[in-house]
C-alpha cells in the first residue's frame, strides 16, 4: 500500500467507537531503547544505521506486514502526510537515514524507529478505548523484546533519552472534542485544574501544537512509580468526567442558547457549502461547529466519522497529495473550499434521496 | 510588589517551584528575570526547570566547577546533559544518579518502577520488584493503621528478600 492509497481513506482508529460524542481516539506511545547503543540524539550515525536495521529484520521475521517509511527515502510532502495522519512526530519528519516508521495497514499500530528514543511504539483506537489500544501496544513491545534487548533498570524501569519518561515509557492519551466548554468559556479552567493532577492537555497534533477545531489531547505526565494500568485507569476516569462536564455544559447550551447554537451550526453549514476559499483553521472550526451540531440532533446529513476523516483530509499535505502538486496556500485555501463544497453537495443529495 | 532580587522595579514574573515538598515562590523583575537565565521567549519545560534549579545549586558547592562530570561509557559530559535535557546513553542514569533522582522524584513523584519488567529480565529483577510494590503496600497499610495487613505484608517481603539473597549466592556459587 503507498500514501496514495492512504490519502483517499481514513485509518481505522476513526472508525466510530465507545463514547463516541465527544471522544475522537485513545492512543497509548510506548519508549523503548536497545541496552548496547547510545540513544538516537547522541548515538553516532553506524550505530543508528544498526539499530535501524535490527529494528527492520523483526518487522521482516513478523507475520503481519508493515509498511516502511525510511526518513532518508521519503520526500517532506509524504512526511507531512504521514505527520497529519498522526503516524509520525515532527521530530522525526526532520530527521534522515537510519530513522524512520512502520505502520501497520489499518494505521493502528506505528512504530517510529530513532525518533528521540530508539523504539517508539504507538498504538491508536477509536473512542475511548484505552485498555484494548495498550494490549496491542504490550503485543507489539513483546514482539521486539524477543529479538532485542531493551536498556532497563529494576528501579527505574525503561530507561528513555528524557528522565521524564522514564519507569513505564508510557503516555496514554484520550484526544477529545470539547466544544461545549470553550462555548461556555469553561476550557481554561479545567485545563488548569487537570495539569495539577499529573495530567497534561495538548492540541491536536501534539505537543506545541494549538487546539483548533476545539480538539484537545489529555495525557498523563508521570510515569514512574505507578503501574501502566493505575496510569491507564486514573486517565479514563478523568476522561469520563470531563465527557459528562462536556454533556452538562451542552445541556445548558441547549437551554439558554439553543437559538445561537443552531445559528451557529447553520453558519457553518452555509460556509461549508458555498465558501470559494476556506483556510485550515477556518475549515477545523466550521468542521467542529458541524460535529456538534450532528451530537446536538439539530443537522443529520452526515456522519461524525465522515467529518472526523475532513479534519485529516483538509489538511496542507493531503490536498496536493490529492491533487498531485505543489499549492501555494491561496490555492490550497481554493482547492480545500472545492473539497468541502463537494461534500457538502453530496451529504444533501444523501438527504434528499432518503 | 517589588521585585525580590534588585527590590526595586515591580517584579512582573512569579516562578513557583515545588523542591521536595516544599514550595519556593519567587517574583522577579523583567531584566533580573532575564539575568538569572529566565528566556520568557520559549516555552519553559519542568525538565529545563528542574534542571537549571540544580545548575544553580551545583555552582555553589567549590567542586563542581573545577570538574566537570561525565559517563564513562558515551562520555556525555553533566553539563552537555543540561543543556540538552536529554541523556546520551543508559549508563548516563548510573553517572549522574546524584541529580537524576531528585529529578525523576520531582517530576515523578516516585524513585521506584512498577510496572511492566521485560521477559528476558532475570528471576532477581523480577522479585526486587514485587518486593517494590509490596513495599509500597506496606507504608499504604501503616498509613491506613491496617497492622495485621502490615505484618503479613513485612512476612512477605522478608522471605522475598530471602529468595533474592540466594540468588544471589547461587550465582556466586556458578562463576
Amino acid at each position: 500500500m503507498t500514501l496514495d492509497d492512504m490519502v483517499g481513506r481514513h485509518g481505522s482508529w476513526l472508525e466510530a467507537g465507545t463514547n463516541e460524542g465527544p471522544v475522537i481516539s485513545s492512543r497509548i506511545r510506548l519508549a523503548r531503547n536497545i541496552e548496547e547503543y547510545s540513544f538516537s540524539d547522541w548515538a553516532s550515525e553506524d550505530d543508528k544505521l544498526l539499530i535501524w536495521e535490527r529494528a527492520s529484520s523483526v518487522f521482516e521475521s513478523m507475520e503481519d506486514s508493515f509498511i516502511c517509511w525510511g526518513m532518508g527515502e521519503t520526500s517532506s510532502l509524504d512526511k507531512e502526510i504521514l505527520f497529519e495522519r498522526h503516524l509520525i512526530s515532527q521530530e522525526l519528519a526532520i530527521k534522515e537515514k537510519g530513522c524512520g516508521v512502520f505502520v501497520s495497514p489499518n494505521e493502528c499500530l506505528s512504530i517510529m524507529i530513532n525518533e528521540e528514543d530508539h523504539i517508539r511504539i504507538q498504538s491508536l483506537q477509536p473512542g475511548l478505548n484505552l485498555k484494548a489500544a495498550w494490549l496491542a501496544a504490550d503485543q507489539m513491545d513483546d514482539q521486539l523484546e524477543s529479538e532485542l534487548t531493551y536498556a532497563f533498570s529494576p528501579k527505574l524501569g525503561y530507561l528513555t533519552s528524557c528522565p521524564s519518561n522514564v519507569g513505564t515509557g508510557m503516555r496514554a492519551s484520550v484526544m477529545l472534542h470539547l466544544p461545549g466548554l470553550v462555548l461556555m468559556e469553561e476550557m481554561d479552567p479545567i485545563i488548569n485544574g487537570i495539569s495539577k493532577i499529573g495530567l497534561a492537555v495538548r492540541g491536536m497534533w501534539g505537543e506545541g501544537t494549538e487546539a483548533a477545531g476545539n480538539m484537545f489531547q489529555i495525557s498523563n505526565q508521570i510515569t514512574l512509580g505507578r503501574r501502566e494500568d493505575e496510569i491507564i485507569d486514573h486517565l479514563e476516569q478523568i476522561v469520563l468526567e470531563l465527557i459528562e462536564h462536556e454533556n452538562n455544559a451542552r445541556i445548558r447550551l441547549m437551554n439558554d442558547r439553543a437559538l445561537v447554537i443552531e445559528d451557529h451550526v447553520a453558519r457553518a453549514f452555509g460556509v461549508l457549502s458555498n465558501a470559494r476559499m476556506v483556510t485550515s483553521s477556518e475549515a477545523l472550526n466550521l468542521l467542529s461547529t458541524l460535529r456538534l451540531g450532528l451530537d446536538l440532533d439539530m443537522i443529520n446529513q452526515f456522519s461524525r466519522k465522515e467529518i472526523d476523516t475532513l479534519f485529516i483530509a483538509i489538511q496542507p499535505a493531503h490536498l496536493q497529495k490529492l491533487e498531485n502538486k505543489d499549492l501555494k496556500p491561496e490555492e490550497r485555501d481554493i482547492v480545500r473550499a472545492e473539497m468541502l463544497r463537494n461534500f457538502m453537495d453530496h451529504a444533501t443529495e444523501n438527504d434528499g434521496s432518503d | 510588589m517589588k521585585c525580590e532580587s534588585c527590590q526595586k522595579e515591580e517584579a512582573t514574573i512569579h516562578l513557583t517551584q515545588v523542591i521536595d515538598g516544599t514550595v519556593k515562590k519567587l517574583n522577579l523583575c523583567q531584566v533580573c528575570a532575564q539575568k538569572n537565565g529566565i528566556d520568557l521567549n520559549s516555552p519553559i519545560s519542568i525538565t529545563d526547570v528542574l534542571l537549571g534549579l540544580g545548575a544553580q545549586m551545583q555552582s555553589t558547592s567549590p567542586s563542581a566547577t573545577e570538574f566537570d562530570l561525565s559517563c564513562s561509557r558515551c562520555q556525555m559530559t553533566r553539563t552537555e546533559f543540561k543543556k540538552r535535557a536529554r541523556l546520551g546513553c543508559p549508563e548516563c542514569y548510573n553517572a549522574f544518579m546524584g541529580e537524576l533522582s531528585s529529578l525523576t522524584k520531582a517530576m515523578h513523584h516516585s524513585g521506584q518502577h512498577m510496572g511492566k519488567i521485560p521477559a528476558r529480565q532475570g528471576n532477581k529483577t523480577r522479585i526486587t520488584a514485587q518486593i517494590a510494590a509490596l513495599q509500597k503496600e506496606l507504608k499504604a497499610s501503616i498509613i491506613k493503621e491496617q497492622y495485621e495487613v502490615a505484618a503479613n505484608l513485612r512476612d512477605k517481603i522478608k522471605a522475598l528478600k530471602e529468595s533474592v539473597q540466594s540468588l544471589e549466592n547461587g550465582e556466586s556459587n556458578d562463576t
